[in-house]
């Protein structure tokens, strides 16, 4: 269940990056513990008890002066040898490891399987097998965090970076975008599901049975539209969905239009083309081309749910 | 007990000119020469900043105390940390120390009647106010929501505000160059004679190291400020992606200006605490020549590291490893002066005047935030800690805990040079007890944050945070009382402050035993003349006829006849 510091480790490298954390951790109490005990003893032992003291001069000593130089030097080396082998673990990915694309924009995470499976915010992956998480932005830049796993890598326009992991336990985790993204920066989260290896295939050959508004419901969430709207009546950034569907919306320039799906699905594809009155400009464009049709159509049902 | 020996006021009932009461105009304030009077319209200016600056960073802690929306929206959360960390780092804590009591005590730490270019130097102290209000400006109309980093392609979107920013960020900048280059010249040319350079107090060391990299570094936000408009007017890709730039190599000219800028904003502190450790052990400082040439040498190496923020950006795994040794390498002569200030109270006489207070809160946390800042150099541990709230209270840690509480220490021990006035020691220790405690609370949260996987920047978060981000914005209470009280403490000395000797710390630096308390305009009525030690209280003693811990009076007045 994770340790004081660090949260429950659920990958082959946690035990590792764990450990160095202990390492270090360890040796700067000590280090701390002992400046720390030496300030005090020297401040009271020493302090002043007659104002006109002059305290006599202490000559250095080189010894001790060489040895403050020479053990902090070969401690930081042992902890960088540590450092930097786990990191050339963390970088090179086994040959054999599963790959699953994935791409960020602001403010999803959208994951696509070898057999052309796709899925957003969240990423599947089977137990005791290394994944491998090639990923890129269509946006800004972003960085795809795994705490449980200890892993990390920024995810930038234009480039590919990837990440590898190898999940032991079988659960689910947060994925955190920790590269400032905007907005809805903390809302672009993803769940990494693990599976036994055998339920990983079912699900991956699976399809989605669920009716079309439960599903839409967790696209509203993998999408991050919940950062900007809310389902109860509230005002977040953008307008609540509570009672949308049919209503008569009022626009910036000061037409009118009911909210119908066309108008629901025109919002969301061309967030700029009709401005709901009062509101600003900020929904992103990008969800035009990173939605999928079908996606939205899930949506759209969700939102006729939503009286 | 400085009072006993007070200025010869009994024989001359008119009160002894000085800089602050030789002329009251507002013009003579406004375009003063005087470093010292220079120094006093940085301490307004900056204090404002950092008010402004605080009251920011109360209200994002504010907005954190509960999940989900506490006070405000996501965007104004986000422009609000922007705010606080701009101002904080461009506008305060750079010119912080260097431009208040660089220009305040050095000239006269030197023997010197002012700095080399006093023109220059009033000048400095006007782009700085274009600067930071063209950087006001530029956070308003641009609706600037980037972080203090302004990383590409994210600013892009901004348009034109991040240029208009980087442009307000150098001419704030620019200000630092010329001043460092004054204080450069200054400490070259203006030592009084005997003062060599072995016998310069650790602060003047300090500003020198400081200088240097202000000269050497700033100029590389006008390269990329240069390197944006060109992207930005001739469509060539530089850093956009969009344009087929690189955003990555934006990143390596932002931190590499930015991470030697932290060492501008950490060298000035390691003077004061070294003066601090000095005087109120009445000490030599241990290992003086290290102390000295290790800030220089960092000044150099701190150009060399950049790239241990770069990590998980993508850069090579080479570069990477390359960076992380030498950044162990700066580290260690750091820690070496750590050991050096603990080790100068050794056989001294430790006094527990206020601005000790704040010079042992200074060795307490910055030990933290050195010790985290190699957990952070570990590369594969970076991996896990890397834009996590860790690399928040680590940077608070030697930010605030190391140059934030060492400038509110050399306050409070100028302040009776800079005003003629002593503060309340109550009134002065209870604060640094709170800002201690506060601090800790605010901050060692935040550790446990990072280390659990708590992203920064975070408008929301997910439940199992909440505890901690709450104790955190309580500690941000205490830790603002404290300040406030400091603010206090010294209001109320100003009314009320006993008046002060000319030298009541017994320290033997020349700017307490050859001036009164304030100066007069021109620092010394004669040319002092250097025959010990910045920290030989042997030498003050013999020359005071008994104790150190009696002012220097006499010497004072026989070097009047
Ligand atoms: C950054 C915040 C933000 C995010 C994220 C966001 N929106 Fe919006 N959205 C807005 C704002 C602001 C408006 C109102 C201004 C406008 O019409 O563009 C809006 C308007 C809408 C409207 C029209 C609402 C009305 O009252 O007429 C719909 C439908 C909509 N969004 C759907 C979505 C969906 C679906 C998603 C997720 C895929 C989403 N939005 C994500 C901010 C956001
Ligand atoms: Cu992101």
């Amino acid at each position: 269940m994770g340790t004081f510091w660090m949260p429950e480790g659920a990958s082959t490298m946690s035990g590792e990056v764990d450990s160095l954390f202990y390492l270090v951790y360890w040796i700067s109490v000590v280090i701390f513990i002992g400046v720390v005990a030496a300030m005090a003893y020297f401040a009271i032992k020493y302090r002043r008890t007659r104002e006109s003291y002059v305290p006599p001069i202490v000559h250095e000593n080189r010894f001790l002066e060489a040895a403050m130089i020479f053990i902090p030097l070969i401690l930081t080396m042992v902890v960088f040898t540590f450092g930097f082998k786990t990191y050339l673990k963390m970088n090179i990915a086994p040959p054999t490891a599963y790959t699953i694309e994935a791409v960020a924009s602001q403010w999803k995470w959208d994951f696509t399987y070898p057999n052309g499976k796709q899925v957003t915010g969240e990423l599947h992956v089977p137990e005791g097998k290394p994944v491998k998480v090639h990923s890129t932005s269509m946006d800004v830049l972003h960085s795809f965090f795994i705490p449980q796993f200890r892993v990390k890598q920024d995810v930038v326009p234009n480039r590919y970076s990837s990440v590898w992991f190898q999940a032991t336990k079988v659960d689910s985790f947060d994925v955190f975008c920790t590269e400032y993204c905007g907005t809805s920066h903390s809302g672009m989260l993803a769940k990494v599901i693990v599976h036994k290896p055998e339920d990983f295939e079912a699900w991956l050959n699976a399809g989605d049975d669920r009716p079309l508004d439960v599903q839409g419901e967790s696209l509203f969430k993998a999408n991050s539209c919940n950062t900007c709207h809310s389902i109860d009546g509230s005002r977040i950034v953008g307008p609540t969905f509570k009672g949308l569907f049919g209503s008569s919306r009022t626009f910036a320039d000061g037409t009118t239009r009911t909210a119908d799906e066309d108008y629901l699905r025109q919002s969301i594809m061309q967030p700029g083309s009709e401005i709901v009155e009062s509101y600003p400009n900020v929904m992103p464009a990008s969800y035009g081309t990173t939605l999928r049709p079908d996606d939205v159509t899930k949506i759209i049902e969700y939102i006729k749910t939503l009286k | 007990m400085s009072e006993t020996v007070a200025v010869p006021a009994s024989i001359d009932t008119s009160v002894p000119k000085n800089y602050l009461n030789h002329d009251k105009s507002i013009k003579s304030w406004l375009l003063t020469l005087d470093h010292k009077r220079i120094a006093l319209l940085y301490l307004v200016t900056i204090s404002i900043v950092f008010l402004v600056a605080g009251v920011l960073a109360l209200l994002v802690r504010a907005e954190l105390f509960t999940a989900g929306e506490t006070l405000m929206k996501p965007d104004t959360y986000n422009q609000f940390f922007s705010l606080h960390g701009i101002l904080m780092v461009f506008l305060f804590i750079v010119p912080s120390v260097p431009a208040i009591m660089g220009n305040f005590v050095m000239p006269m730490q030197l023997g010197a009647i002012d700095v080399a270019f006093p023109r220059l130097n009033l000048a400095s102290y006007y782009i700085y106010l274009i600067g930071g209000v063209l950087v006001v400006t530029a956070i308003l109309a641009g609706n600037i929501d980037t972080g203090w980093t302004f990383y590409t392609p994210y600013s892009a979107r901004l348009g034109s505000s991040v240029i208009f920013m980087t442009l307000a960020v150098f001419i704030a900048g620019f200000s630092s160059i010329l001043t460092g280059l004054n204080f450069i010249v200054t400490i070259h040319k203006m030592r009084a004679p005997g003062l060599t350079w072995n016998r310069l107090p650790l602060f003047v060391w300090s500003i020198y190291a400081t200088s240097i990299v202000q000269v050497l570094a700033t100029p590389v936000i006008g390269i990329t400020m240069l390197l944006l408009l060109l992207e930005k007017t001739l469509q060539i890709g530089i850093f956009d992606p969009a344009l087929g730039g690189d955003p990555i190599l934006f990143q390596h000219f932002f931190w590499f200006y930015s991470h030697p800028a932290v060492y501008i904003m950490i060298l000035p502190a390691f003077g004061i605490i070294s003066d601090l450790m000095g005087v109120f052990s009445r000490h030599e400082v241990q290992g003086y020549k290290f102390v000295a040439l290790s800030s220089v040498a960092i000044a150099f190496l701190g150009f060399l590291v950049w790239g241990h923020h770069m990590f998980v950006s993508g850069q090579s795994a080479i570069s990477s490893i390359v960076f992380s040794l030498i950044t162990y390498l700066i580290g260690i002569p750091t820690g070496v002066k750590v050991l050096n200030w603990v080790g100068t109270m050794y056989r001294g006489s430790v006094s527990f005047k206020t601005p000790m207070l704040y010079a042992l809160s200074f060795l307490f946390l910055f030990t933290i935030g050195g010790l985290t800042g190699v957990a952070l150099g570990v590369l594969g541990l970076d991996i896990h800690l890397h834009d996590t709230y860790f690399v928040v209270a680590h940077f608070h840690y030697v930010m605030m805990g190391g140059t934030v509480i060492a400038a509110i220490g050399g306050l409070h021990y100028w302040w009776p040079k800079i005003t003629g006035k002593m503060y309340n020691e109550t009134m002065g220790s209870i604060a640094a007890v709170l800002i201690f405690i506060g601090f800790n609370v605010t901050f060692f949260t935040q550790f446990v944050l990072g280390t659990k996987g708590m992203p920064r920047r975070y408008y929301d978060y997910q439940i199992q945070y909440e505890a901690l981000h709450q104790i955190s914005t309580v500690g941000s209470w205490i830790l603002a009382s404290g300040l406030f009280l400091v603010l206090f403490t010294f209001i109320h000395s100003l009314m009320k402050g006993k008046k002060a000797g000319s030298n009541p710390w017994g320290a033997a630096t020349l700017e307490w035993t050859h001036t009164a308390s304030p100066p007069s305009p021109h620092n010394f009525d004669e040319q002092p003349i250097v025959t010990h030690g910045p920290y030989d209280y042997h030498a003050l003693a013999r020359v005071s006829g008994d104790g150190a811990a009696q002012t220097s009076e006499p010497e004072l007045s026989e070097s009047r006849h």
